[in-house]
């Protein structure tokens, strides 16, 4: 291919490649996202070509190897196309079904279709299916039909036509105000307005100024820059360029973690394309503009999600935040101006210089524009990543997209914003995603981490988890942050022990209050939020850990006793057969003890003995009833 | 050098641009209490106990005043009850520690702080850095240096520099508020230098 040098040569390009791409011709999509390749999806797309070869198809059916589609539990996901038939869960061993049947006469295969958990009706085409249906996917939407390897399926799709735009028929200085006029806020966790970002940079005396992507994405459950940077990395490439424009950059660095090798083969394959294409490099189509785009490999570490510590990584050092007071993005990489966002921040501002400020504005609340990408995980029935516009309730995400909690179970809470997120109680689901309202809430959008949890979800154990999860991750430069989550977990897991004091309550509020006063950084600074948020709204939780040594959810081990109710007992033997510790006594026709010295709690018992029996109890805060034998007792003699 | 002026626990106070709060608050006669400060060093901003409170318009962020830029018609407070709170609270971590520095306890004392509420882990070093720092910064031998992340971070001599440099120089020894490296040193030689006579 050789170069562009005009936007009139890739508007020629563009309607070349959409007059090739006749709407009736089938396609089959693949999804060979990460989540997808690790169930198979690339042997699937052998098996798809094998299999179009075989029926003589190769020539009239199209294959595509796409990004992530979203839901990957399903996976591997399948999309066929002009029809939009889904297909779940589809095996190298479907492709000849597939391709016998809905490719040569349109008739479906029934056992690959969505099928609803609550009706149980088969649904077929994407539309129609609720985990997408109540979807509003601006960013995402490109996944499904881009191949991120081919530079060609984004231009097709008008990529590229927003840095025309901003090149060709702005300034820097509208498009930095159509950024901020859209009040664009960052992604990745502050919520801070990048407009305001990008004029800090581009007001910074220095001439020479960066632009830059995080891709760290360091909260364990969340994978949306994931999934962008694999499945359609141009448009971040796009939107870098743009903003590399409006501040006045001329080069760009890419912070990728190395675990996501997929991201980081897709994103050298995209900067490489983009460079033989003209639109990167030197004189971008015949602007005049340059702009180069480098990537660095980092190991993921979940400060270094903060900026100065991701700048420093970037330059060589240690990832650890930085004392100064002085803005990155006036100080940044090699203390030069640099502007720093997040992955799906890029990713809006195509859309925002091709649609405009005002289409933007019109989708979300008062002060939170656009729509968010949320990793819903948890005891959902779908989980996945969800983008809906700001201000979708909570209530919405989990019941309508997520279809509602699995095997029946009530909600308890909702955790959003990653570990250092707070816990949403079950009464303020209708509660918009907002970042202000988040926050109000002790909460925040953060990284847009949805964790769903269920009754059996013990709030002080959640807590001690994520505080726990936050000590491992802190770099320990600060003392507030090092030695405060050292104490809060020790003091989290003595109650979970039944150890606890009711002045510990008073010791974790405190803490939590200068450690969110006084730390370095942002990490320090919001770690005591899953905390705080349990102590307000699960305050009785602790309280009953703390008074009644009782875990309401039977969940915190030191609390719970395991018996064997003597009246259903019928002496089968198959706990003391599962128990690992042989704590179980008894034998033929003896009711069945245990031995609670022995005994280390691990539910075997409980979950082994045949449900017809339904023998075995889990108590906790309260002692076994006076009828239950502490030695083996014949088994007549209750019987009766 | 530019002058500037700012408030100080509601005293106008003169400094220069480009002086750290601290710095302008100690020239003025106004006692910040700190311990990973040191004149010769890189401010690091890793004890947090001179944290002072900053004030715009009717917000007020706490902030670390060893490395807080002072700037004209700032407005600081540095001993209210919520900073002297912070600094109690701190200065107990810092004791669950190292229980019998002395410059700890005198911080303890001055603060009213008591860690009795806390669980104790004496390692002794409590991070400040001052060694690490001043090793690079100062006398430029790179001697020391952290490892680990977290709460399993700590300060480690560097065997093949250390061995050479450190016996004939030890200036680290007077500035650890905890004279953990002193300690640090004996066990390091005694494991890891060697002995090449
Ligand atoms: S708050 Fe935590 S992560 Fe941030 S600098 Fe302090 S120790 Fe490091
Ligand atoms: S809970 Fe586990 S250890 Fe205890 S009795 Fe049952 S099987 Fe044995
Ligand atoms: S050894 Fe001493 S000077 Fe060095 S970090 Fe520890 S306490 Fe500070
Ligand atoms: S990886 Fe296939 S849907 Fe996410
Ligand atoms: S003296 Fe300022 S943070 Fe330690």
């Amino acid at each position: 291919m050789p170069r562009l040098n005009t936007p009139a040569e890739l508007e020629t390009l563009r309607k070349k490649l959409v007059k090739n791409q006749s709407a009736s011709r089938p396609c089959i999509t693949v999804c060979c996202g990460t989540g997808c390749r690790a169930l198979g999806s690339v042997k699937l797309v052998d098996a798809f070509r094998a299999e179009l070869a075989k029926q003589g198809l190769e020539s009239s059916v199209d294959i595509k190897e796409t990004g992530c589609h979203g839901f990957c539990e399903k996976g591997s996901v399948v999309v066929i196309y002009p029809q939009n038939i889904c297909y779940f869960h589809v095996k190298p061993e479907d492709a000849a079904d597939v391709v016998a049947k809905t490719i040569k006469t349109g008739e479906l295969v029934d056992h690959l279709l969505y099928k609803d958990p609550a009706s149980g009706e088969k649904l077929v085409y994407h539309q129609d299916i609720p985990f997408y249906k109540y979807q509003e996917r601006t960013v995402l939407g490109d996944n499904e039909h881009i191949n991120p390897q081919n530079i060609e399926d984004y231009i097709q799709r008008g990529g590229y036509s927003a840095l025309v735009k901003a090149l060709f028929q702005m300034t820097p200085e509208s498009v930095l105000e159509e950024v901020d006029t859209a009040n664009l806020r960052g992604r990745g966790g502050d919520g801070f307005p990048a407009g305001k970002k990008w004029r800090t940079t581009r007001d910074a005396p220095d001439p020479v100024k960066y632009v830059l992507v995080n891709c760290d994405e360091g909260d364990p459950g969340a994978f949306m820059d994931r999934s962008i940077m694999e499945g359609n990395p141009h448009c971040v490439l796009e939107g870098l360029a743009i903003g590399a424009f409006a501040v006045g950059a001329k080069e760009g660095y890419i912070y990728v973690r190395a675990e996501y090798p997929l991201a980081v083969e897709n994103l050298y394959a995209a900067i490489r394309q983009a460079e033989e294409y003209g639109l990167l490099g030197k004189n971008i189509l015949g602007s005049g503009f340059d702009f180069i785009v480098k990537v660095h490999e980092g190991a993921g570490a979940f400060v270094s999600g903060e900026s100065s510590a991701l700048m420093t990584a970037i330059e060589g050092r240690v990832g650890e935040p930085r004392p100064k007071y002085i803005r990155t993005a006036i100080k940044g990489l090699w203390d030069k101006p640099s502007n720093l966002n997040n992955v799906e921040t890029w990713a809006n501002v195509p859309h925002i210089i091709n649609k405009g400020a005002e289409w933007f504005r019109s989708i979300g609340t008062e002060g939170s524009k656009g729509t968010k990408i949320f990793a819903l995980v948890g005891k959902v029935n779908n989980t996945g990543l969800v983008e809906v516009p700001m201000g979708t309730t909570l209530r919405d995400i989990i019941f309508k997209i997520g279809g509602g909690l699995r095997d029946g179970k009530k909600i308890k809470a909702v955790q959003t914003g990653g570990p250092s997120g707070g816990c949403i109680p079950e009464n303020l689901l209708d509660s918009p995603v907002d970042y202000d309202v988040l926050s109000k809430l002790g909460s925040m959008v953060g990284s847009g981490g949805l964790i769903i949890m269920d009754e059996e979800t013990c709030m002080v154990d959640i807590a001690r988890y994520f505080i726990n999860f936050l000590s491992d991750e802190s770099c320990g430069k600060c003392l507030p942050c090092r030695e405060g989550l050292r104490q809060l977990v020790e003091i989290l897991t003595r109650i979970t022990e039944g150890k606890g004091t009711m002045a510990d309550m008073d010791t974790l509020e405190d803490l939590s209050g200068v450690m969110s006063e006084a730390c370095l950084c942002a990490l320090g600074q919001q770690a005591p939020n899953p905390l705080l948020t349990t102590l307000k709204y699960f305050r009785h939780e602790y309280i009953d850990h703390i008074k009644n040594k009782h875990c309401e959810a039977g969940v915190c081990k030191a609390l719970l006793t395991f018996y064997i109710d003597p009246d259903k007992c019928k002496a089968c033997m198959i706990c003391a057969r599962n128990c690992p510790t042989d704590a179980i006594k008894g034998g033929k026709g003896l009711i069945h003890t245990i031995e609670q010295d022995k005994c280390i709690k691990c539910g075997a018992c409980l979950d082994t003995c045949p449900a017809k029996f339904y023998a075995v109890r889990k108590i906790s805060g309260i002692p076994i009833p006076d009828n239950v034998p502490s030695e083996p007792i014949p088994l007549n003699r209750k019987a009766e | 050098m530019e002058e500037i002026k700012l408030t100080i626990d509601g005293r106008e106070v003169t400094a220069q641009s480009g002086q750290t709060v601290f710095q302008a608050a100690a020239a003025a006669g106004i006692h910040i209490p700190a311990l990973c400060f040191h004149e010769q060093l890189e401010p690091y901003g890793g004890c947090r106990v001179c944290s002072v409170e900053v004030v715009t318009g009717s917000r007020s962020k706490v902030v670390a005043s060893c490395v807080y830029p002072a700037s004209n018609g700032l407005v600081v407070n540095t001993n209210t009850e919520k900073i002297r709170h912070i600094r109690k609270v701190l200065i107990e971590l810092l004791l669950t520690k190292a229980p019998a520095s002395k410059p700890i306890r005198d911080l303890a004392e001055e603060y009213g702080a008591d860690a009795a509420r806390f669980s104790h882990d004496a390692s002794f070093c409590v991070l400040c850095g001052l060694c690490v720092r001043y090793c690079t910064e100062v006398k430029k031998a790179n001697a020391l240096c952290f490892i680990s992340r977290g709460t399993q971070r700590e300060v480690t001599f560097v065997p093949e520099i250390a061995s050479r440099e450190c016996e004939k120089c030890q200036q680290c020894f007077d500035i650890c508020p905890t004279n953990f490296i002193r300690a640090n040193f004996e066990m390091a030689k005694a494991l890891t230098f060697g002995t090449e006579e």
